[in-house]
């Protein structure tokens, strides 16, 4: 295992990456909350990579919290997204501009 | 001594503004009506008779010795500077609150008879309790803090109740002048304050007058200083006299309580309070009989050429508040006290009676215009004519008694000059009286007796006239002279709470200085009767041979001009140019410019909230990986 870490470490950083250009490049807010989500597990799978290597229980145990946070996460995020799209019908944000001055 | 009832004292001149400020303001139960005036005026008149009742109680109770302290709440108290709400029971100022509730009962009386038909009537006695309760809080204060809230209490009262016909522009601008002059002698008050608590650190009078040896010589005088000058603004005297003369825009019982018999005299009872602070100091005496003096004669050859009744008789207040002075600053503290009871018995009377007779002559003032009255007003007649003989000097009377003890003192205290300078105003004084009684009273009708048709007041308003003109013949037999009694009444009742420095003369000398002041006095009232009465010619003729000096005298020496061309004038040119150059050239576009240099920079930056949420996370990011960045490699 612990020769493996510093590859699965890039993975996790690959994957965040992709996330991260994922959440900077698409419209559609469903896809964006996926890509969210792929960041959100990248990391839960450095933290458990870790806590493997560490023999520590502590970075098990976070990401349990992770999954419960982007659980509710997703949950309002997506009523968000429906309420919008039900009163906009479009779920592009670069048109969700309430905002703006 | 039971003072168990002295709460009343003070809470009833309070309660008696509240209630009826509070009913007449808001116009509940028909407070402003006409039926209601009555009742508005006894009301008023009642929440001061009461307080005269217990405090001749306490007066009966008590002995010249007695002195207690009533301490009702902690005011405020900052690290070790504690003032509170306390009020001092002594001879000194049960016997200034018997003359001030006394007096006051008698002028409200008054007032419901002369304020009958204004439409602020309610706001009147409102003024009038307020007042009472101000002046109350100054005479029973144990300490200067409280007695300075009295001291304000009465200056704001004056403000209001001088610019009570408020309607008329001069009757505003002589309020405001009023309000000014004792704001610079308040101003004055407050640095004596201070330098007598930097050296005391109490401001309670019993720690003042018992710490007076605390005092570094320089810090003395100048505390003592300052105060006196806050004395003479609100006493009227050099250089802050002007206001009171203006003062008589007010209506006429104001007059007679505030500017004549009681506020007035709140700068001599203040130092008579404080008389172991100011006869320690040798000069400071000298400057506050000087200037008492100097104010007497004044005040009294200006009273000699005026026209006004009520002026005459201002100018007369400013000139017997100079006595009062004098009488302080050689050290007889006592007579000072007794000049200001007696003074304000036969001065409340004479401004009553000039209002009576201004009641009569509708709203006439000028006694030029006037002349014969004797037969239509026989009581303000009789009265005024008292009063005069009184304020004179005419032996017997009370002024005789107060003014020929001052003069002896003088004469006594060595000081030859100030008691020349006091003689002669005393044969002025008498002299300018009896012109104004015989121009009113005597002579040929100068008033059109078609139009106007003079009628005698209600008893309502001729009843306190005869009270007081009792008071002007009688109170004097409390201070016979020494010659006649070595301790008189006056005297022996004050000196546990006053200084009094005696001074030393023969018996003989006293005797001849009492027949000088008599005989001038009479000498004086004889002459202003005959000149101008009979021989009205012979004064023009005199005034046009003495032209110059009549002009300087008939216009009050040029002291108003002078103040506003000195001081108001420059003042509001530095303020005009102050807002025209500096104001709007410079600091009104400064701030304009600093405003649109806040909103053009708003306008810039606002560009960059696109409301695009892509542009907020990719600035989001760049902001973690800079952040990052910084952590790792820095």
């Amino acid at each position: 295992m612990n020769q493996h870490i510093d590859a699965i470490v890039a993975l996790s950083a690959i994957l965040f990456s992709m996330g991260v250009l994922g959440v900077l490049t698409r419209k559609n807010a469903i896809t964006i909350f996926m890509s969210v989500e792929l960041m959100l597990n990248s990391v839960n799978l450095a933290l458990v990579a870790f806590s493997r290597l560490h023999n520590d229980i502590t970075g098990q145990m976070l990401v349990i919290f992770v999954m419960a946070i982007a659980a509710a996460e997703v949950a309002v995020g997506l009523a968000i997204v429906i309420s919008i799209f039900r009163n906009r019908q479009t779920a592009d944000v670069t048109e969700i501009n309430l905002l703006r001055w | 001594m039971n003072i168990g009832l002295f709460g009343l004292v003070i809470a009833l001149p309070l309660a008696g503004f509240l209630l009826n400020g509070a009913l007449g303001l808001f116009n509940l139960l028909g407070w402003r009506s006409e039926s209601r005036k009555p009742v508005v005026g006894w009301l008023a008149s009642l929440a001061i008779l009461v307080p005269f009742v217990v405090l001749l109680f306490i007066f009966l109770g008590m002995s010249a010795e007695d002195k207690s302290i009533v301490t009702y709440y902690r005011w405020f108290s900052v690290e070790d500077l504690n003032i509170n709400i306390a009020y001092q029971i002594d001879s000194l100022s049960v016997l200034m609150g018997l003359m001030v509730t006394g007096i006051g009962f008698l002028i409200h009386v008054y007032s419901i008879g002369y304020m009958k038909h204004d439409e602020g009537f309610w706001r009147f006695f409102v003024y009038l309790n307020l007042f009472i309760f101000a002046m109350l809080n100054l005479i029973f204060a144990d300490n200067l803090v409280l007695l300075f809230l009295g001291w304000e209490g009465v200056g704001l009262c004056s403000y209001l109740l001088i610019g009570f016909w408020y309607k008329q522009a001069f009757v505003n601008d002589a309020a405001i002048k009023a309000f000014v002059m004792n704001r610079i002698g308040d101003f004055a008050f407050l640095i004596g304050m201070f330098l007598i608590f930097k050296t005391v650190g109490s401001l309670s009078f019993d720690a003042i007058n018992s710490n007076v040896g605390l005092f570094d010589e320089s810090t003395l005088f100048w505390a003592g200083l300052f105060l006196f000058i806050g004395a003479t603004g609100k006493s009227a005297q050099i250089p802050l006299y002007t206001w009171l003369p203006d003062a008589m825009a007010g209506p006429t019982p104001v007059s007679a309580l505030i500017h004549a018999a009681t506020m007035v005299t709140a700068g001599v009872y203040m130092v008579a309070r404080l008389s172991p602070l100011f006869s320690a100091n040798a000069e400071l005496m000298m400057i506050v009989a000087v200037i008492g003096g100097l104010t007497a004669l004044f005040a009294a050859t200006i009273g000699l050429f005026q026209n006004d009744i009520k002026k005459v008789l201002a100018y007369s207040t400013v000139s017997q508040l100079g006595y009062m002075f004098l009488a302080a600053g050689v050290g007889a503290f006592p007579i000072a006290i007794f000049h200001v009871f007696t003074h304000a018995f036969f001065k409340a009377c004479l401004f009553l009676g000039s209002g009576s007779v201004i009641h009569a002559m509708h709203d006439e003032q000028d006694i030029r215009n006037m002349g014969g009255l004797k037969k239509y007003l026989p009581q303000t007649y009789i009265t005024f004519f008292i009063a005069t003989f009184a304020l004179a000097g005419f032996p017997l009377t009370a002024g005789f008694f107060s003014k020929d003890e001052i003069l002896f003192r003088t004469f006594a205290s060595g000081n030859y000059i100030l008691w020349g300078l006091a003689i002669f105003s005393a044969l002025l004084t008498a002299i300018y009286m009896m012109r104004l009684t015989s121009l009113t009273f005597y002579g040929k009708e100068r008033f059109d007796s078609h139009k106007t048709h003079p009628h005698e007041s209600p008893a309502l308003m001729t009843l306190p006239l005869w009270i007081l003109a009792a008071g002007a013949l009688l109170v004097g037999f409390l201070g016979l002279p020494g010659v006649v009694a070595p301790t008189n009444w006056i005297t022996t009742w004050l000196e546990p709470s006053v200084i009094n420095v005696e001074g030393h003369a023969s018996h003989f000398t006293e005797w001849a200085l009492m027949a000088l002041g008599s005989g001038l006095a009479i000498a004086g009232l004889f002459a202003g009767w005959k000149l101008y009465t009979t021989n009205l010619e012979t004064v023009a003729r005199l005034k046009a041979s003495f032209s110059g000096l009549y002009n300087l005298i008939y216009n009050k020496y040029f002291v108003d001009e002078t103040y506003d061309n000195v001081i108001v004038k420059p003042y509001s040119w530095i303020s005009n140019s102050l807002m025209n150059n500096l104001e709007n050239m410079l600091l009104y576009p400064l701030y304009g410019w600093t405003a649109k240099a806040v909103s053009g920079g708003a306008e810039l930056i606002r560009f960059i909230q696109t409301g695009h949420t892509p542009t907020y996370v990719t600035f989001f990011i760049i902001g973690v990986v800079g952040v990052i960045s910084l952590i790792l490699f820095i």
